[in-house]
C-alpha cells in the first residue's frame, strides 16, 4: 500500500493529476460496481519548479479529430521518423525540425520524465494583464480606508506593464479615466439601469474611433489602445495618479436615510466592468476585481431591497421560495459571468461585511470564471489585506502565481470517454469522439475554458470506461488520457502544458483487489463532494444528501467486509477506512490540559484547555522553571502560522481559550461525540459537551454498519 | 383727410385710388369754392360765445377728474391749439377744455380762456356731453376728437355742445385745422382765435401734435370737408376740423371736395384758403408755430406744407400728390408731446380709471391705492359695462402685467407685510387678498370682497375700528390697505410639499463641442464667470447671495464637475447615458461660490483646456435640461439653467432634431410648421420644468439653422430669456454677450412662481400671453419670472360691469425669492367703466393695444398662415375705427377718417407690426430670426414693444453739442434723412448709426478718426474713443440707450448708400419695405378704405 501511497504522491508532484482509482476496471459494467467514478482531480499549473518550459510548439497527430500531441508514450519509428499517436493509432511524420531524433536524441516530450511538459507559443502579439478594480463606496470609513489602503498597496505588488482600471459603485457606478491630469474625470451611469455591453461601449466612447478621426489621421497607429487607455493605463504610467485617486475616494454622498441600506449598484457596476473589458480586451487575460462591502441593493442584481425592516433572505426564505429577488439576482450575475468567461475574464468577489452580501446569487461570478471568492467581516482585517495581498504573490520564477483564458482539452484513450468536469470552467461545447453521453458536472464536450487559475486550481474530471464486459481489455493494457491547457501566462507568454498518463486496467472479478489497492480515498471524497455539491445546485438539499449516504452505503457494501446482518463484524481495509470519516477531531479531545490546534481551511482555531488557560494567566511560562510550559504554549502559534503563511485565501485565525467566545468556532466544528443527549449517560469527566441535534460520528458510523450489512439495501 | 385721399392714389390702394386723384382734382378745383367756408364762419362765431360759457363748467369737473396739471395741460393744448386758431376751436375748445381739465387741474387757467376749445375734444364732450342733443354734434364731437387728438378726456364738449349745434360748426370749424393758419389769420379767428389760440396755444404744443399726427394738413382738408358735409350751418369748418386730426378722409367724393376745399378752400373763403394753404404750413408749423415756441422746427422742416399750398389753385398739379407724410399723424410728435404735458409731475395712482402717461414719458409714480403703470398697464382704463358694447367697439380688454418690474431708484419697492402664522388675509369664496379695495362694514368686524361680494370675518387680531368715512383707522399703517403693490410673506402653506423653500441654484452649462471652442466662446466666458459669480443676485442687504451655483459642460455627452470646496482639484463626472438622463452626483454640484472659489476658479480655468482639442460636433439638448433639471430636483430647489448652445442638436438623444429649415414654405399653409416645434418632447420636459421651478435661460451661438422654434419651447415655457448670436466671433460680439451675460445673471429674478388675476365680477381673465406655463385655465405658472418679463392677459365679460363700483383687478404672484423666501406680490388695479363708447375710445392706451394685438398675432402665427393673422388685425384695427367713427364721431362725409385721439397712432403702429419679419419676412430674414423675434415679442413690455416695432431715430447732428438731452427724435423714414448728418436708431435689439454721405469731414473726423466719408469703415462696431466733443456726446448716447434696454444692442455703422443700408433701411417702418409691407401713407388709405367698407 505504501507503494499506492507515493505513487499517489509522485503522480500528483509530477502530472498534478489524482485519479480516484489508480486501476481502472475494464468494463463499464465493473465501473459501475465500484460506485465511486472513474475520475481525476486535475491541477493544470501545478507548480513545477524543475520544469523548465520548452520554447517551441507540439507536434500535434495529424489526423483532424483527434490532434493529440506528441507525449512519451507514443511509439516511435526513429529511423523512418514516424510516430504513432497512443490514442487514435495514426501514424505521423515528424515535423522537419526534427530530423535529427534518435533513439539517443530525443526530444524532451518523448522522455517518460515529461509526461507532463509545457510549451511556449512564440506566435501572437502579447497582451499586458488587466486589471480592472470594481470598488464598493457604500463602505464605513475605516472599511474604506483600510481598502483604498490596500489598493494603493496593490499597485507597488502589480506588474509594471500591467493596465489598470477603476470603477467605483455605490448609489451611481463611475469608470474612472486614468490618463488625464489637472481634473480627475469619470463616467457615471446609473445604478439602476441595465445596460447592453453596446451601449455602455457606446456611453464609454470606446465604439467609436474607427471612423471620423481615423479618416483625419490616416498614418495613427493603433486607435483602440489609445482610446481604451482612457480607462485602462499601464501601472507604472498612472500608479501615482491612481493612487491620489484612490486617495480622495470618498464615501458614497448620497444621504441614507434613517432605516435605509445604502443603494448599492453591485449589478450594474459589474456590467460595466464587463462591458468595458469585452468591448476593449476580449479574450486577453483580465482580472475584474470586486470588492463590496454588503448587498446589492438596487437595479439590476439587487440581492435585498433598501429598506432596512426587510431583512435580506435567510435559507429559510430560498427553501420557502420566497427570496424576492433571487432568481432575477442570480439570472443577472450567471450572464454576466457567462459573458465575461466567453471574453476570457474573470471576476474576484472581495466581500467583506459582517452581514451576508449576496455571495450566493454573486457566485457563479467566481466559479464560472476562476476567480477568487473571498469573504470577510471588514476590509479593515488582516484576513483580507493579507489574503489580497497573496494574489500578487509570486512563484519561484519571479511569475505571479496567475494564468488567465485558458482552455483545458482532455483526450481519451478509446476504452474511455468524459463525461465532464466541475470545477471554475465553462463548456466550450466541443464535441468529439471522447465525449461521452452521459454527463457528470459539466459534460457534454471534451473542452472548457478556464478563465482564471492559479497553481492551485483544481478540476474533478469524470469519466466514463465504455468497453463492454465482453469485450475486455487486454491484459496489461493501459488507458490513456491527455490533458492539454493551453493559457495565457502571467508573462503573457501563451503557453500549452501537455499532461498526458496512462494507468493500467484491471478485470474486477479476478483482480478486484488491485484495483481496492489503488483507491484514492482522499481523490475520492473530494471528487464526491464535488458531485454532491454540483448536483445541491440543480437538486433539492435532502435529496442530494440521500444520494451521497446512499451512494457511501453502496460502497461499503461493495468494499467492506462482513457477514451479512452482523454490523459487528464490518471492516473496511484501510485504503478506504477514512473515506467515510473525515472528521478527526473529536468532543472529547477537548480538556482542561489540552491545547489544540485546529484547521478547518478556512479557519485556524488555536484553543487553550481550561487549566492551561489558567496556567497561562498565571504567567507560568515567563518563569524560567517552566520554560517548557512556554514551548508548548508557542509550539501551536508556529504552526499557524506555518499554515497561514501558505493557505489562500487566508483563514481566519482564532487564538483563544476555554470559555472564550470564539471558542465556538471548534465547538462547531469537533465531532460531537458529547452532546446534551448522552453527556450524563457517558458518565465519564472527559471532553465538552456540544449541545447540537448533529449525530456523532460513532452513531454515524454505527448506522452506516447496520445499513452496509443489511440484505435488505 | 385730403391728404389721405391724395395718398391713395398710391399703388396699395388700387381701387380708393380712382376715388383719391378724383378727389384731389376734383376737390382742389371745385371743393375750394364749393364748400361753404363762409357759412362754417358764421357758425364759428356764433358758436363761440357758448363755448367760451361753457368753459368754466369744463373746469370744475377739471380738478375732481385730473389731478395732473401738467399732462393735461399739454394734451389740452394741442387740442386748443389747433381749435384755438379757428375761432370755432373756442367752441370746442370749450369742451376740450374741459377734458383737460380732468386730467389737469393745470388746465383750468387755460379754461376760462378758449383753451377748453381747444381740447377739441368733442367726443370727449359727448360723455360729458350732458346733453349730446344732435347726433351730428355728436359725429361732429368725433370728428372733433380725431382732430383734437384731446377728445379723450373732452366732456367739455358737453358743454361746448350745449348748443350743440352751432358748437358743431363750430368743430367743424376747426377741422379745417388746416385751415387754422388761415384762420388765426383772418376769418373767424377774430373770436374764437383769441381764445382758442391763446388759450391752447400756450399748451400748444398739443396742437402741433395733432396737427401733424392728423396729418393736419391733409386732415385739415379733410376735415374742411367733412366738417362742411356734416355740418349743416357751418359745415366747412367745424366738423371736418375736428375729425381732421386724426385723419382724413378721402372716399366721400364730396367729401373730396371738402377735402380739396381744405387745400381748395382757399377759393370759397379767401381767407380760408389762404389760410389753408398756408394753414396747412400753420398747421403744421407756422400754426403750431406760433402758438408753441418749440415746433417751429416743424415747420420748416415740413415741406409738405408748401406743396399743398401749391396744390389748391390747381387741382390737377397735384395729382400726383401723395399723402403729405407730415399730415398724418406722427409717433414723435405724439410721445414729445406727452413727455412735455406729463413728464414732469408724478403720476398718482389715487383715483380709478386714470390713464397713465406713455411709456416713452419718464415719470415717477406714487402709489395710492392703485399699481403702478410699471406693474400694469391696460388697453383702456374705462371698460365697457357690457359685453355687447366690448363686442362691439372690438377693442381688446387687457392688461400687461410686469410683477417684478424694477423700478427708478426714487421709487420704493413694495412693502412687505408679515401677517404671521395665519398668513395673508384672503376673502374666503375667492381667496382674493386684501387690498385697499375691500370694505369694511359692521364697524370692522367683517369686511365685504370687492371681487366677489363676498363677506368675510375679520380675525380678532386683524380688527382695527373705522373711521367716520368707514375707512379703518390704521389704513395708512396698513400697505395692503393703502396701497397699490405690495408683498405679503407667504406661510408654509404657500410651500410646495409644505416645505419652506430652499435657496435657488444657478447651473451653468456650457456648449463645448467643436463650434463652441473654435469660436472663443468657451474661453471667453470661463474667464467671465470667474468674475461674474461675485454678483449674483442677493436679497436686501445681504452681503452674500444665497445662490448656489453648479457646471455642468457637454457635447453629446454631458460633464458634471464636483467643485467641493474641500477638493484640491475639481472632478468631472462624464453621463454619457442621454436617453436616460440623471445627476451623477449631489454633493459638491451646486456650492456656494465663496466657499469653493478655489475650486470653481480652477475649474473654469481648465475647462477651455481641457476640450481645445475636441473634435466632437455633435451635441445634444434636451438631455442637458433635463440634467439641469434633475439636478435642481435632487437638491430641494428651484433654479435657473444658463445653457450656452451652438448648434442643431443632432446627436442621437430625446429632443434630437433634424435640419426643416424650408424657405419655400413662407406664405404657404404650412409656415406655420415653421413657428412650431417640431417635437412634443420639449413641451413635456418643460412642464417638468416647471414643476420644479426650474427656470431656462438659453444663450445660442449658431453658426446655421439651430431651429430656435423648438430650442426656445422650453426657455419659453419656464419664463426663461433666449438670447441669440448669430456666427458668433469673439472680437465683435464679446462686448454684447458679455454684457447680456452679466445682467441676466445678476438680474433679480422670482422662482417657481404662480401669478393669478382675479377680477370684479363681470370680467375674467381668459387669455395669457408670455412666457410661462399654463395647466389649467387660471394659474399662469412660472419657474422663473425677472423684472422683464411682461404676462399680457385679456379680459372678457361673463356679466354685467357696474359704473359705479368700476372694476377691479387683482394680481396676485407667489413666488420664491432669490434668498429663498417665499412671497406674495400683490398688485391692485381699479378701472372705469362705462356706458358710453366714447369713454371707451376716450381713455385707451395704444401702445398697450399694440402689446397686445402683436402677442396675439404673433400666437396666431403657430396656427394660421402669416396672411390670414395679417388680415384679422387689419380688420380689428378696421372694426375698432369704425366703431368709433359710427359711434363717436360726429357724422362727417364718410371721404374722412377719423380716429380716435387716443388711437391716432394706432395705424401706424399696426402697421409696424405688421410688417415685422414675423408677419411679413423679407428675403434676408431667417426662419431662426422670426422664431426668435417671435419668442422675444411674446414676453415684452409696452415700453419694448413700442420701440421695438417703432424704432426710435435720432439725429446726432442737429442740435448743438453743447445740449445735454436727448436729440428729439425724428420719425422712421428715409425722408428724414438729411445726407448732411448722423443718425442713430434704435429699435431694443438693433443699435445703427446712419452716416450721411455728406457730413462733414469734421464731423467724420470727430468721430471715426478718419478724414473722410469714405475711409469709414462699413459695419464699424466700435466707435473710436476720442477726446472731443462730438465722440463723447455720441458715445454717452450711444451708453445711454443701451443702459435703457433690457438687452445690449450691437452698433453697426451704416454709410449712406452701402449694402450694409438695406439692413438699415428695414427699420426705417414708415417707409415701403422691400418685403412687401406697406409704408405709413399706404397703409393708412388702406385703412381708411377698410373703414369705409365697414361703415357703408
Amino acid at each position: 500500500m505504501a507503494t499506492y501511497l507515493e505513487f499517489i504522491q509522485q503522480n500528483e508532484e509530477r502530472d498534478g493529476v489524482r485519479f480516484s482509482w489508480n486501476v481502472w476496471p475494464s468494463s463499464r459494467l465493473e465501473a459501475t460496481r465500484m460506485v465511486v467514478p472513474l475520475a481525476c482531480l486535475l491541477t493544470p499549473l501545478k507548480e513545477r519548479p524543475d520544469l523548465p518550459p520548452v520554447q517551441y510548439e507540439p507536434v500535434l497527430c495529424s489526423r483532424t479529430t483527434c490532434k493529440a500531441i506528441l507525449n512519451p508514450l507514443c511509439q516511435v519509428d526513429y529511423r523512418a521518423k514516424l510516430w504513432a499517436c497512443n490514442f487514435c493509432f495514426q501514424r505521423n511524420q515528424f515535423p522537419p525540425a526534427y530530423t535529427g531524433i534518435s533513439e539517443v536524441n530525443q526530444p524532451a516530450e518523448l522522455m517518460p520524465q515529461f509526461s507532463t511538459i509545457e510549451y511556449v507559443i512564440q506566435r501572437g502579439a502579447q497582451s499586458p494583464l488587466i486589471f480592472l478594480y470594481v470598488v464598493d463606496t457604500c463602505l464605513e470609513e475605516d472599511d474604506l480606508q483600510a481598502l483604498k489602503e490596500s489598493l494603493q498597496m496593490s499597485l507597488s505588488l502589480l506588474p509594471p506593464d500591467a493596465l489598470v482600471g477603476l470603477i467605483t459603485f455605490g448609489r451611481m457606478v463611475q469608470v474612472h479615466e486614468l490618463s488625464c491630469e489637472g481634473i480627475s474625470k469619470s463616467y457615471v451611469f446609473r445604478g439602476t439601469k441595465d445596460l447592453t455591453a453596446k451601449q455602455i461601449q457606446d456611453m464609454l466612447g470606446l465604439t467609436k474611433p474607427a471612423m471620423p478621426m481615423q479618416q483625419a489621421r490616416p498614418g495613427q497607429p493603433h486607435e483602440q489602445p489609445f482610446v481604451s487607455s482612457r480607462f485602462l493605463q499601464p501601472v507604472h504610467k498612472i500608479d501615482m495618479n491612481l493612487t491620489d485617486l484612490l486617495g480622495e475616494l470618498q464615501r458614497d454622498p448620497w444621504p441614507v436615510t434613517q432605516g435605509k441600506r445604502p443603494l448599492r449598484s453591485t449589478g450594474v457596476a459589474l456590467s460595466i466592468a464587463v462591458g468595458l473589458l469585452e468591448g476593449t480586451f476580449p479574450n486577453t487575460g483580465a482580472r475584474i476585481m470586486l470588492f463590496t462591502g454588503g448587498p446589492p441593493t438596487q437595479g439590476p442584481g439587487m440581492v435585498v431591497g433598501d429598506e432596512l425592516k426587510v431583512p435580506i433572505r435567510s435559507w429559510h426564505d430560498i427553501e420557502k421560495d420566497n427570496a424576492r429577488f433571487m432568481k432575477k439576482a442570480t439570472k443577472h450575475y450567471e450572464m454576466l459571468a457567462n459573458r465575461t468567461a466567453t471574453n476570457g475574464h474573470c471576476i474576484d468577489i472581495y466581500a467583506c461585511a459582517l452581514d451576508q452580501t449576496g455571495l450566493l446569487e454573486m457566485k457563479c461570478c467566481a466559479n464560472l470564471t476562476g476567480g477568487h471568492m473571498v469573504m470577510g467581516d471588514s476590509f479593515n482585517t488582516s484576513l483580507f489585506k493579507q489574503t489580497f495581498q497573496r494574489i500578487f504573490s509570486k512563484d519561484f520564477n519571479g511569475d505571479f502565481r496567475m494564468a488567465f483564458g485558458a482552455t483545458l482539452e482532455v483526450k481519451t484513450s478509446r476504452e474511455l470517454k468524459v463525461a465532464g468536469a466541475i470545477g471554475p470552467c465553462v463548456s466550450l461545447n466541443v464535441k468529439g469522439p471522447c465525449v461521452s453521453e452521459n454527463e457528470l458536472g459539466v459534460g457534454g464536450t471534451s473542452q472548457w475554458k478556464i478563465c482564471g487559475l492559479d497553481p492551485t486550481s483544481t478540476l474533478g474530471i469524470y469519466f466514463e470506461v465504455v468497453n463492454q464486459h465482453n469485450a475486455p481489455v487486454p491484459q496489461g493494457g493501459r488507458g490513456a488520457i491527455q490533458f492539454v491547457t493551453q493559457y495565457q501566462h502571467s508573462s503573457t507568454q501563451r503557453r500549452i502544458r501537455v499532461t498526458t498518463i496512462a494507468r493500467n486496467w484491471a478485470d474486477a472479478q479476478s483482480q478486484l483487489r488491485h484495483i481496492e489497492a489503488a483507491f484514492d480515498q482522499e481523490a475520492a471524497a473530494v471528487l464526491m463532494a464535488r458531485l454532491g455539491v454540483f448536483r445541491a445546485e440543480s437538486e433539492e438539499g435532502p435529496d442530494v444528501l440521500r444520494w451521497l449516504d446512499r451512494q457511501l452505503i453502496r460502497l461499503c457494501q461493495k468494499f467492506g467486509q462482513y457477514n451479512k446482518e452482523d454490523p459487528t463484524s464490518f471492516r473496511l481495509s484501510d485504503s478506504f477506512s477514512l473515506y467515510p470519516q473525515p472528521v478527526l477531531l473529536d468532543s472529547s479531545s477537548i480538556l482542561a490540559e489540552r491545547i489544540l490546534l485546529m484547521d478547518t481551511f478556512f479557519q485556524i482555531v488555536i484553543y487553550l484547555g481550561e487549566t492551561i488557560a489558567q496556567w497561562r494567566k498565571a504567567g507560568y511560562q515567563d518563569m524560567p522553571e517552566y520554560e517548557n510550559f512556554k514551548h508548548l504554549l508557542q509550539a501551536p502559534l508556529d504552526d499557524a502560522q506555518e499554515i497561514l503563511q501558505a493557505r489562500f485565501p487566508m483563514p481566519r485565525y482564532i487564538n483563544t481559550e476555554h470559555g472564550g467566545s470564539q471558542a465556538r468556532f471548534l465547538l462547531s466544528k469537533v465531532n460531537p461525540s458529547q452532546t446534551h443527549n448522552n453527556l450524563y449517560a457517558w458518565g465519564q469527566e472527559t471532553g465538552a459537551p456540544i449541545l447540537t441535534d448533529d449525530v456523532s460520528l460513532q452513531v454515524f458510523m454505527d448506522h452506516l454498519k447496520k445499513l452496509a450489512v443489511s440484505s435488505a439495501c | 383727410m385730403n391728404v389721405n385721399q391724395s395718398a391713395p392714389p398710391l399703388p396699395p390702394f388700387g381701387q380708393s385710388q380712382p376715388v383719391y386723384p378724383g378727389y384731389h382734382p376734383s376737390s382742389y378745383g371745385g371743393q375750394p369754392g364749393s364748400t361753404a367756408p363762409p357759412t362754417p364762419y358764421g357758425a364759428y362765431n356764433g358758436p363761440v360765445p357758448g363755448y367760451q360759457q361753457t368753459p368754466p363748467p369744463g373746469v370744475s369737473r377739471a380738478p375732481p377728474s385730473s389731478e395732473a396739471p401738467p399732462a393735461s395741460t399739454a394734451q389740452a393744448p394741442s387740442g386748443q391749439a389747433a381749435y384755438g386758431q379757428f375761432g370755432q376751436g373756442d367752441v370746442q375748445n370749450g369742451p376740450s377744455s374741459t377734458v383737460q381739465m380732468q386730467r389737469f387741474p393745470g388746465s383750468q387757467p387755460f379754461g376760462s380762456v378758449p383753451l377748453a376749445p381747444v381740447v377739441s375734444q368733442p367726443t370727449v364732450l359727448q360723455p360729458y356731453g350732458p346733453p349730446p342733443t344732435s347726433a351730428q354734434v355728436t359725429a361732429q364731437l368725433a370728428g372733433m376728437q380725431i382732430s383734437g387728438a384731446v377728445a379723450p378726456a373732452l366732456p367739455p364738449v358737453g358743454l361746448g355742445y350745449g348748443p350743440p349745434t352751432s358748437l358743431a360748426s363750430a368743430s367743424g370749424s376747426f377741422p379745417n385745422s388746416g385751415l387754422y393758419g388761415s384762420y388765426p389769420q383772418g376769418q373767424a379767428p377774430p373770436l374764437s382765435q383769441a381764445q382758442g389760440h391763446l388759450g391752447a396755444q400756450p399748451p400748444q404744443r398739443s396742437a402741433p401734435p395733432q396737427a401733424s399726427s392728423f396729418t393736419s394738413p391733409a386732415s385739415g382738408g379733410p376735415r374742411m370737408p367733412s366738417m362742411t358735409g356734416p355740418l349743416l350751418s357751418g359745415q366747412g369748418f367745424g366738423g371736418p376740423s375736428l375729425s381732421q386730426p386724426n385723419h382724413v378722409s378721402s372716399p366721400p367724393p364730396q367729401a373730396l371736395p371738402p377735402g380739396t376745399q381744405m387745400t381748395g378752400p382757399p377759393g370759397p373763403p379767401p381767407p380760408m384758403h389762404s389760410s389753408q394753404q398756408p394753414g396747412y404750413q400753420l398747421q403744421q408749423n407756422g400754426s403750431f408755430g406760433p402758438a408753441r415756441a418749440p415746433q417751429p422746427n416743424y415747420g420748416s422742416s415740413y415741406p409738405g406744407a408748401p406743396t399743398f399750398g401749391s396744390q389748391p389753385g390747381p387741382p390737377q398739379p397735384l395729382p400726383p400728390k401723395r399723402l403729405d407724410p407730415d399730415a398724418i399723424p406722427s409717433p414723435i410728435q405724439v410721445i414729445e408731446d406727452d413727455r412735455n404735458n406729463r413728464g414732469s409731475e408724478p403720476f398718482v395712482t389715487g383715483v380709478r380709471g386714470q390713464v397713465p402717461p406713455l411709456v416713452t414719458t419718464n415719470f415717477l409714480v406714487k402709489d395710492q391705492g392703485n399699481a403702478s403703470p410699471r406693474y400694469i398697464r391696460c388697453t383702456s382704463y374705462n371698460i365697457p359695462c357690457t359685453s355687447d358694447m366690448a363686442k362691439q367697439a372690438q377693442v381688446p380688454l387687457a392688461a400687461v402685467i410686469k410683477p417684478l418690474a424694477r423700478l427708478p431708484p426714487e421709487e420704493a419697492s413694495p412693502y412687505v407685510v408679515d401677517h404671521g402664522e395665519s398668513g395673508p388675509l384672503r376673502c374666503n369664496r375667492c381667496k382674493a387678498y386684501m387690498c385697499p379695495f375691500m370694505q369694511f362694514v359692521e364697524g370692522g368686524r367683517r369686511f365685504q370682497c370687492c371681487f366677489c361680494s363676498c363677506i368675510n370675518d375679520v380675525p380678532p387680531q386683524y380688527f382695527q375700528h373705522l373711521d367716520h368715512t368707514g375707512k379703518r383707522v390704521d389704513a395708512y399703517d396698513r400697505p395692503e390697505l393703502s396701497l397699490g403693490s405690495y408683498e405679503f410673506l407667504a406661510t408654509v402653506d404657500y410651500c410646495k410639499n409644505n416645505k419652506f423653500p430652499s435657496p435657488p441654484a444657478f447651473i451653468f452649462m456650457i456648449d463645448v463641442s467643436y463650434n463652441a471652442i473654435r469660436s472663443g466662446l468657451v474661453r471667453l466666458l470661463c474667464e467671465e464667470l470667474k468674475s461674474l459669480l461675485d454678483f449674483l443676485p442677493r436679497e436686501g442687504g445681504a452681503e452674500e447671495s444665497a445662490i448656489r451655483v453648479g457646471f455642468v459642460t457637454y457635447n453629446k455627452v454631458l460633464h458634471f464637475y464636483n467643485v467641493k470646496s474641500s477638493l484640491a482639484q475639481p472632478q468631472m463626472m462624464v453621463v454619457s447615458d442621454v436617453a436616460d438622463m440623471f445627476v451623477p452626483l449631489l454633493d459638491g454640484f451646486l456650492v456656494n461660490v465663496s466657499e469653493s472659489r478655489a475650486v470653481i476658479t480652477s475649474l473654469l480655468d481648465q475647462i477651455p483646456e481641457m476640450f481645445a482639442d475636441t473634435r466632437e460636433t455633435e451635441t445634444v439638448f434636451a438631455p442637458v435640461i433635463q440634467a439641469g433639471m434633475e439636478a435642481l430636483k435632487a437638491a430641494e430647489c428651484a433654479g435657473k439653467l444658463f445653457l450656452f448652445h451652438t448648434s442643431l442638436p443632432i446627436a442621437e438623444a430625446p429632443g434630437k432634431l433634424k435640419n426643416r429649415d424650408d424657405r419655400k414654405l413662407i406664405n404657404t399653409d404650412k409656415e406655420k410648421t415653421l413657428f412650431q416645434p417640431q417635437t412634443g418632447a420639449y413641451q413635456t420636459l418643460a412642464k417638468e420644468c416647471v414643476a420644479q421651478g426650474c427656470c431656462v435661460d438659453l444663450f445660442l451661438f449658431p453658426n446655421q439653422y439651430v431651429d430656435v422654434a423648438t430650442l426656445s419651447v422650453v426657455p419659453q415655457l419656464t419664463g426663461g430669456s433666449v438670447y441669440k448670436y448669430a456666427c458668433f466671433q469673439v472680437e465683435n460680439d464679446q462686448e454684447r454677450f458679455l454684457s447680456d451675460l452679466r445682467r441676466d445673471v445678476q438680474k433679480v429674478v422670482g422662482f417657481d412662481a404662480v401669478m393669478r388675476v382675479r377680477t370684479s365680477t363681470g370680467i375674467r381673465a381668459v387669455d395669457f400671453f408670455g412666457a410661462f406655463y399654463m395647466s389649467n385655465t387660471t394659474d399662469v405658472e412660472l419657474a422663473g419670472l425677472d423684472g422683464d418679463k411682461t404676462v399680457t392677459v385679456e379680459f372678457k365679460h361673463d356679466d354685467r360691469l357696474n359704473e359705479e363700483s368700476g372694476a377691479l383687478l387683482q394680481c396676485a404672484l407667489l413666488y420664491t425669492s432669490c434668498a429663498g423666501q417665499r412671497r406674495l406680490r400683490i398688485h391692485n388695479l381699479a378701472l372705469n367703466c362705462c356706458t358710453q363708447l366714447a369713454d371707451l375710445y376716450r381713455n385707451c392706451e395704444t401702445d398697450t393695444l399694440i402689446n397686445y394685438m402683436a402677442k396675439f398675432a404673433y400666437r396666431g402665427v403657430l396656427n394660421s398662415p402669416v396672411k390670414t393673422v395679417r388680415d384679422t388685425l387689419i380688420t380689428q384695427c378696421a372694426q375698432i375705427l369704425a366703431c368709433y367713427r359710427k359711434n363717436c364721431a360726429s357724422p362727417s362725409s364718410a371721404g374722412q377718417l377719423i380716429l380716435p385721439e387716443c388711437m391716432k397712432l394706432l395705424p401706424v403702429y399696426l402697421n409696424c407690426v405688421l410688417k415685422s419679419d414675423v408677419l411679413q419676412p423679407g428675403a434676408e430674414v431667417t426662419t431662426d430670426d422670426r422664431a426668435y423675434v417671435r419668442q422675444l415679442v411674446t414676453s415684452m413690455d409696452v415700453a419694448e414693444t413700442n420701440v421695438f416695432f417703432y424704432p426710435r431715430l435720432l439725429p446726432l447732428t442737429k442740435s448743438p453739442i453743447e445740449s445735454a438731452t436727448e436729440p428729439p427724435a425724428v420719425r422712421a423714414s428715409e425722408e428724414r434723412l438729411s445726407n448732411g448728418d448722423i443718425y442713430l436708431l434704435e429699435n431694443g435689439l438693433n443699435l445703427f448709426l446712419w452716416v450721411g454721405a455728406s457730413v462733414q469731414q469734421g464731423v467724420v473726423q470727430s468721430l471715426f478718426s478718419v478724414s473722410s466719408f469714405s475711409q469709414i469703415t462699413s459695419g464699424l462696431s466700435v466707435l473710436p474713443v476720442l477726446d472731443n466733443p462730438l465722440s463723447k456726446k455720441v458715445r454717452s448716447l450711444i451708453d445711454s440707450l443701451r443702459a435703457q434696454r433690457s438687452r445690449y444692442m450691437k452698433l453697426i455703422v451704416v454709410k449712406q448708400e452701402d449694402k450694409l443700408e438695406m439692413l438699415f433701411k428695414h427699420f426705417l417702418v414708415e417707409d415701403k419695405s422691400l418685403s412687401g409691407g406697406a409704408s405709413y401713407v399706404d397703409f393708412l388709405c388702406h385703412m381708411h378704405k377698410e373703414i369705409r367698407q365697414l361703415l357703408s
